[in-house]
């Protein structure tokens, strides 16, 4: 659990949601069950922090909670629960850097001092109001470790070099190409995939069959017995004769084995 | 090593388009109308028969799962809830499912939302995921143009499929705590039972299933269980993604056969271990929540769920984070503890609590600050948070640090007598000042 205050300073008196974003509160509130729209919640809360520049303030909240008739204490149980909603004002290019282990493994921590030197400690905004950064647990793109979150793309497999360069070009407002930074496509291994590479996967021809295996037929129940599982292969009224033929096979015990070297055709005989 | 041929998530990499034609083309969406005709029970124990086993984490069997829920639908619809919270540190498979491959996924909504007679599917996929968001909603409104889900649509079954969204909270990953999360409020489990299959999403009856699990079942169904049975061994079947990080040489997604052995996995698709097999000092083979297995014991082991088990740790999301000899291990870990401690839903006092207090503890013992007897003291304490709480966070906190300790007690012991040695003479008081 991390302790998370509101800034009510900062956060001022009003807020309004942008006249475009309208659309996308229709959208969201949409989704969920006209008595049940207490569930848009955090979608809205999130378009309330895209719209107020990338932070949540105390007024956005309330805004949020009148609109889907919730108490306000519910909304803000809400925004300082989740950490992706952020309680004080942030950079024009917020950077979330993921510490957890395995970004870590990779060199995470170096990545921590590049920040550090280009911006200043954590959630500290620059004079320009541009960059501000802060660590993140795990955002999911272990095998591009080590990575940070610029905004809403994230930029993957980098160096404290790749990460530096990154930082001076939002300085100066030039755009960088998210994704790996280095020679590979996703999460494909390093130099190219050797695997998906046969050119039948992508012509078709996997919609070859035209009826779906294991459809309850007469038939598909005949072969399974004929593969040597009776048990398996006879569900109904068979069933009924079952202690008959448990009884012989108790009582005869010399011809067990016999049974069993022809059971193929044997119990499928007794049961007709 | 797996064939293409019988690989389900043939765009992994995103090197094809995602969208509705090209998915068609590498064979979604087909035979979907026969599937759904043939109803519930078929679908259910197509699946049971394939041997399924969830790829959430805690592995249990799909197709059983799915019989849990009412046979007959009264006055409460039922739900699907697809969980696309993926958190657990090392694992990145179902991104690549939802920006890639988001067809497969919206097919297997439908077809496990017909098993379980449910016409709603809500997707909740985690905040920080927004790109892949904006490419499942794509897919989405595809389908829905198509009139492959949606009302009256061409697959027979009134479907319905909404996208929603987290905000960064590891916990919602938790299915009672995603419910919580989707209903608008606090990511905080429920108490079981009620279960959700009785009463769930809005106290309907739901299931809620990891995206993998979903998204495979069209694929067994239209290929036939036994296809999918017939890869790894018995109880363990089928085939699985793999997020392999750390310490390797190209560390990669790749779906696999389950029972692969750890060596195979790694020299076939990762170019082997940074500083070759002799480096290698132990791997966390299933996501942070499972303990580590040192190098000699995984090294040939197969990667499934009873050998993992049998080494005391486990397949979990098959996020396999390797370290190799330069790793400070107990630096890793209390990372790890750090990561439990800042996820810690706050509600039952021996996880919240708990995770600080371990946390604290090796970052000391990380330095050397520390009493010998504190690692006792430490194991102890693991012992009282795990099974005491509501959800299995406090486990999943618990379960590295025993790991650690099992395995590496001795890396703890050096480190401490290490940082004592040059200070004899004083360290009681340095203990004391170090809190």
């Amino acid at each position: 659990m991390a302790l998370r205050r509101f800034d009510l300073e900062a956060g001022g008196e009003s807020f309004a949601f942008k006249p475009e974003t309208e659309d996308k509160i229709a959208f969201w509130r949409g989704k969920y069950p006209a008595d049940k729209q207490r569930s848009a919640v955090i979608p809205l809360l999130w378009l309330a922090q895209k719209d107020n520049n990338g932070w949540l303030s105390e007024p956005a909240m309330r805004e949020v909670a009148d609109r889907l008739e919730m108490p306000y204490i519910r909304v803000y149980e809400v925004a300082t629960f989740y950490t992706m909603f952020r309680l004080q004002p942030v950079g024009k290019f917020h950077i979330q850097l993921c510490g957890t282990t395995p970004c870590q493994l990779r060199g995470a921590e170096d990545l921590k001092e590049v920040c550090k030197r280009e911006i200043g400690k954590q959630m500290y905004v620059t004079d320009d109001k541009r960059l501000s950064w802060e660590e993140v647990e795990c955002l999911g793109a272990c095998v591009n470790a080590p990575m940070v979150q610029i905004n809403d793309d994230y930029y993957e497999d980098l160096t404290p070099d790749s990460f530096a360069q990154i930082i001076g070009r939002l300085k100066n407002g030039v755009e960088v190409a998210p994704g790996p930074q280095i020679d590979r496509v996703n999460s494909a291994p390093e130099g190219g995939a050797k695997t998906l590479t046969d050119a039948a996967l992508f012509d078709g021809s996997r919609n070859a069959i035209s009826k779906l295996p294991n459809l309850p037929e007469p038939a598909a129940e005949a072969s399974a017995e004929a593969t040597g599982k009776p048990d398996a292969g006879a569900p109904t009224n068979v069933k009924r004769e079952e202690p008959t033929a448990g009884k012989a096979t108790l009582i005869d015990t010399t011809s067990k084995p016999e049974a069993t070297k022809d059971g193929m055709s044997a119990p499928k005989d007794k049961k007709d | 090593m797996l064939q293409d041929k019988d690989r389900i998530f043939t765009n992994l990499y995103g090197l094809h388009s995602p969208g509705l034609e090209a998915a068609k083309q590498r064979g979604a969406w087909h035979l979907t109308r026969e599937m759904l005709a043939m109803g519930p029970d078929w679908i259910c124990d197509q699946i049971k028969a394939s041997g399924l086993r969830g790829r959430g984490g805690a592995g249990f069997p799909t197709g059983l799962k799915w019989t849990f829920m009412p046979k007959e639908v009264r006055d409460r619809p039922h739900y699907l809830v697809v969980n696309a919270d993926e958190s657990e540190p090392g694992t990145c498979k179902d991104r690549e499912i939802l920006r890639h491959d988001p067809h497969l996924l919206i097919e297997g909504c439908m077809v496990a939302s017909r098993a379980m007679r449910a016409h709603k599917c809500y997707v909740y996929i985690r905040g920080e995921y927004i790109n892949e968001r904006h490419a499942l909603e794509k897919a989405v409104k595809e389908a829905y143009e198509a009139k492959l889900i949606g009302k009256d649509n061409v697959n027979g079954w009134d479907f319905d499929l909404y996208v929603h969204h987290g905000a960064g909270a590891y916990i919602c990953g938790e299915e009672t705590a995603l419910l919580e999360s989707l209903e608008g409020k606090k990511g905080q489990p429920r108490l079981k039972p009620p279960f959700p299959a009785n009463a769930g999403l809005y106290g309907c009856p739901t299931t809620v299933n990891n995206v993998e699990s979903i998204a495979v079942a069209p694929t067994i169904l239209r290929r036939g269980a036994q296809w999918f049975a017939g890869f790894g061994r018995p109880n363990n079947s089928g085939t699985k993604l793999f997020c392999i990080s750390g310490h390797v040489n190209k560390p990669c997604n790749v779906e696999e056969e389950m029972s692969i052995t750890f060596r195979d996995l790694i020299e076939t698709h990762c170019g082997g271990i940074r500083g070759g097999w002799d480096n290698l000092k132990a791997v966390i083979p299933g996501g942070s929540s499972v303990p580590m297995v040192p190098a000699e014991q995984i090294m040939d082991a197969y990667m499934d769920f009873d050998t993992l088990r049998d080494l005391k740790s486990g397949l979990g999301t098959a996020a396999v984070i390797v370290m190799d000899k330069q790793t400070d291990l107990i630096r890793a870990i209390a990372r790890l503890a750090y990561f439990y401690k800042h996820e810690s839903c706050g509600q039952c006092t021996p996880c919240r609590e708990g995770t600080g207090w371990m946390w604290r503890v090796l970052e000391r013992m990380a330095r050397g600050e520390a009493e010998h007897d504190e690692i006792d003291t430490l194991l102890d304490v693991t012992k009282q948070v795990e099974g005491h709480t509501i959800c299995a966070l406090g486990d999943a906190a618990a379960w590295p640090i025993q790991g650690l300790i099992r395995h590496f007690r001795h890396e703890i012991e050096d480190r401490i007598t290490q940082y004592r040695l040059p200070r004899a003479m004083v360290q009681g008081a340095v203990v004391t000042a170090a809190e």
